[in-house]
């Protein structure tokens, strides 16, 4: 089986708590995690609702591989309406929490409605309690772990809570669990504390057991462990450098976004590269204490950090003097390149407040970005931001814009808003660098094509997660293909974005497939859960999976037009590098997608379509 | 030869693949809440330790146990809970000064680790190297090759031979 078979539902407005048996005959068109959750969501929810209105449900979600011994088998996600975007949000997490959540009997937990008051879930194996949380209300999330460590009396406890950030209704607030890892995207956690709820605490004993086929699926798992570790990505280049072995390749190729994506390349990306952190510093430690894997991860990509002594942002502040989750590429260029902020100490102490508050990385150094340039063109003022000097470079002003922001303070409160209705807000929507609402990622599309038509296509808004053709374009895997052309990517595309839902719906970390093709994943699937689980069958459960995504959001009320870039990446050409003068084609890829999906002109599922996935 | 469980913390990653090794092998699920090993984090230290069983020769656990529930495994070293002795009494838990065995709520009975019987599963898993399964006189070997490669050792001591002086004196004992 390896489903538990168990859906907690928890009703905020009432308090009322039920069990209720997984719905089967959906696990088996949409595995898990993501695919199912987001089917739960479509039936449940009308999709054209506000997303912070009690009618909105959250659902914390893993997949049939959670909590077993495969590789990256830890993985959870957050499903939800984005209030970020107004589409489907799916925010995936590594840590402890989801496998935890298994480990106590349940595959997933709805939420539904909105608490009168603060509260949060308790779970204890079946117990599960709903308990006031007015104490932990204007609580960060690394307050609230303690706390509520210490209240419990049990170290073994795994916590995912919301900080101040969503308290205070930033747009893109994360839920944080085991300190530092984050369902970070699209404002899931802003969702939460909308409903009063303050955090999931959940203790397991009961184990994650029912696998079909035992000895295969020990077979199969050596097997895939084998092939990480031999892997030179996710044997070597991931656990050493993390993520971040990318900053220095991204720049070289020119795709880089560097000041709100006026450029391509960053000079100072050497300062705040994988290769940086691994630099002795003035008191002879290098930036990178040690790497960390998540449950059950072999890779081990996870970043560990300290900050200098004595650098400026943690003077008289020793809560900050230790370790915790470093800089992963994504936010590394975010807080840095975008902001053109090169300084390795103040990205790694913005980071620790990115998690210590849960604020999505991602989009707030991206919103900071669009600001300095509203700044510099001095479209705002000091009057606008409270007296910071909000420059292109200046670490200052990212680490004060990082406290204001953690805590909905002041100019704060305005960076909340997210890139896009801030700009709206100064009259200058074209200089938000977002799709559908939502912060690009640190891939420009005008040097790496087909992440254009990834980018305008994915579901949850400009994401890298949705359809990593990077791999493809610009690492050669599973083969090269050429970043500066458009022929052959939307066939790319369809197949990254069928794949990725397929992983994410069950239970597994998508890193696996630098490594990992399908032939890899579907037979550990098929060896712990009921069914034939071919790498087909998996195929065909992401298709499905993403059409049903983009069913929610077409009656979400979003259209063909949300399919496109801003006015910068299709208009203006790229500045430096290899992609010297290259806009992106969206248009000569976008059409023949759709084709391809089995979609109309209009981006419609057709008919047929629809009969053929059972959507 | 005995072997033994040998932990190195700085190779550890957290990942918890023991836990699961271990909770498989003696209660047939992923359960890292019944792992005789435990994987500890200390985050602000940046640190992760494994810690399990060191199978004592002189085992307090052993001694205490009034109903003579845990016995020593010949072939492997392992002092062994047998399950169908121990009552439940805990007074092992508390003899024990490295808290490493612990009383299983769901059996009724006490668990350790008990090196699954000479092919430790835990050892098998982790993907690090951070827990081996070896010689039990030489489990100091790999930090003293460490020191060695650091003492000075000119290559003239192994190309020259024996100075006179000392060889003669050692004819001379």
């Amino acid at each position: 089986m390896a489903w538990t078979g168990n859906v907690l539902r928890v009703d905020l407005t009432s308090g009322k708590i039920a069990a209720e048996p997984l719905n089967m005959e959906w696990a088996r068109d949409y595995l898990g995690q993501r695919g199912l959750a987001t089917k739960y969501l479509y039936e449940e929810i009308d999709p054209a609702i506000d997303a912070l209105s009690p009618a909105n449900k959250l659902i914390m979600t893993t997949g049939p591989l959670t909590g077993t011994m495969a590789a990256t088998g830890g993985r959870y996600s957050v499903v939800t309406k984005s209030p970020l975007t107004g589409a489907v949000a799916c925010s995936n997490s590594g840590g402890f929490i989801g496998a935890e959540m298994k480990m106590a009997g349940w595959d997933m937990i709805i939420f539904e409605g909105k608490s009168p008051q603060p509260v949060y879930l308790y779970v204890e194996n079946e117990n599960a309690e709903l308990i006031p949380a007015d104490d932990l209300w204007g609580s960060s999330v690394w307050e609230t772990d303690e706390r509520l460590h210490a209240k419990h009396q049990d170290p073994l406890i795994r916590i995912a809570c919301v900080g101040r950030a969503a308290e205070q209704g930033c747009r893109y607030a994360s839920v944080v669990n085991d300190l530092h890892r984050a369902a970070g995207r699209s404002g899931v956690g802003t969702v939460m504390a909308s409903k009063n709820l303050k955090a999931l605490v959940c203790r397991g004993t009961k184990g994650v057991g029912n696998i079909k086929d035992p000895m295969r699926f020990f077979q199969t798992t050596e097997q895939g462990k084998k092939v990480l570790a031999e892997n030179a990505v996710t044997g070597q280049g991931l656990p050493k450098f993390g993520t971040q072995v990318l900053m220095n390749v991204i720049n070289e190729v020119g795709a880089m976004p560097t000041r709100n994506m006026r450029e391509v390349q960053f000079e100072g990306a050497h300062k705040i590269s994988a290769e940086a952190m691994h630099e002795p510093r003035s008191d002879g430690t290098p930036n990178l204490h040690t790497n960390a894997a998540c449950f059950a991860c072999t890779i081990a990509c996870g970043r560990i950090s300290t900050i200098e002594k004595g650098h400026f942002t943690i003077e008289n502040k020793p809560k900050y003097w230790g370790a915790s989750g470093g800089l992963e590429y994504e936010a590394a260029w975010a807080l840095g390149s975008d902001t053109g902020v090169d300084d390795l100490e103040t990205l790694t102490y913005v980071n620790f407040l990115c998690n210590e508050d849960g604020i999505d990385p991602i989009s707030f150094g991206a919103t900071v970005a669009a600001a300095m340039e509203l700044y510099e063109r001095g479209v705002i003022s000091q009057e606008d931001t409270g007296g910071i000097e909000l420059r292109f470079g200046s670490a200052e002003a990212l680490a004060k814009c990082t406290e204001l922001t953690c805590r909905g303070e002041g100019f704060g409160q305005i960076l909340g808003l997210g890139s896009l209705r801030l700009c709206e807000k100064y009259g200058h929507p074209e200089l938000s660098m977002t799709v559908k609402g939502q912060e690009f990622p640190a891939y420009d599309p005008r040097g790496i094509q087909g992440m254009g038509l990834a980018y305008a296509t994915a579901n949850r808004g400009a994401c890298h997660l949705r359809a990593y053709t990077v791999a493809s374009e610009i690492l050669g895997i599973p083969e090269k293909t050429d970043p500066l052309v458009t022929e052959g990517k939307a066939e790319l595309v369809k197949a990254f974005q069928d794949a990725t839902a397929a992983v994410d719906s069950s239970g597994l970390c998508v890193f696996t497939t630098f490594a990992w093709g399908m032939d890899d994943i579907a037979p550990q699937v098929d060896a712990a859960c009921e069914g034939d689980w071919s790498a087909e069958k998996m195929l065909e459960v992401g298709e499905r999976v993403w059409n049903l995504e983009r069913d929610f959001n077409l009656k979400a009320g979003l259209t063909r037009a949300d399919d496109t870039l801003p006015h910068r990446l299709l208009e203006e050409g790229a500045n430096t590098g290899p992609a010297e003068g290259k806009v992106n084609d969206l248009q000569q890829m976008l059409p023949r997608y759709y084709e391809i999906r089995g979609w109309t002109e209009n981006g419609e599922l057709s008919d047929d379509t629809r009969r053929r996935l059972r959507v | 030869m005995l072997r033994a469980l040998k932990l190195e913390p700085e190779k550890c990653t957290g990942c918890l693949q023991c836990e699961m090794a271990c909770s498989y092998e003696n209660e047939g699920v992923f359960n890292p809440a019944k792992s005789r090993i435990k994987v500890f984090t200390f985050h602000h230290e940046g640190r992760f330790a494994p810690y399990t069983c060191t199978q004592c020769e002189e085992a307090w656990c052993l001694h205490s146990c009034p109903v003579e529930a845990i016995v020593i495994n010949a072939d492997t070293g392992a002092k062994e809970v047998l399950d169908n002795v121990c009552v439940g009494c805990k007074v092992c838990t508390i003899a024990c000064p490295f808290g490493t065995v612990n009383y299983n709520q769901d059996s009724g009975k006490v668990m350790k680790c008990d090196l699954c019987g000479g092919d430790p599963w835990c050892a098998k898993a982790c993907p690090t190297g951070a827990i081996t399964y070896v010689d039990v006189d030489n489990t100091g070997l790999d930090r003293m090759r460490a020191w060695a490669q650091q003492s000075p050792a000119g290559p003239a001591t192994h190309v020259e031979p024996r100075p006179k002086e000392i060889a003669t004196y050692s004819r001379a004992q």
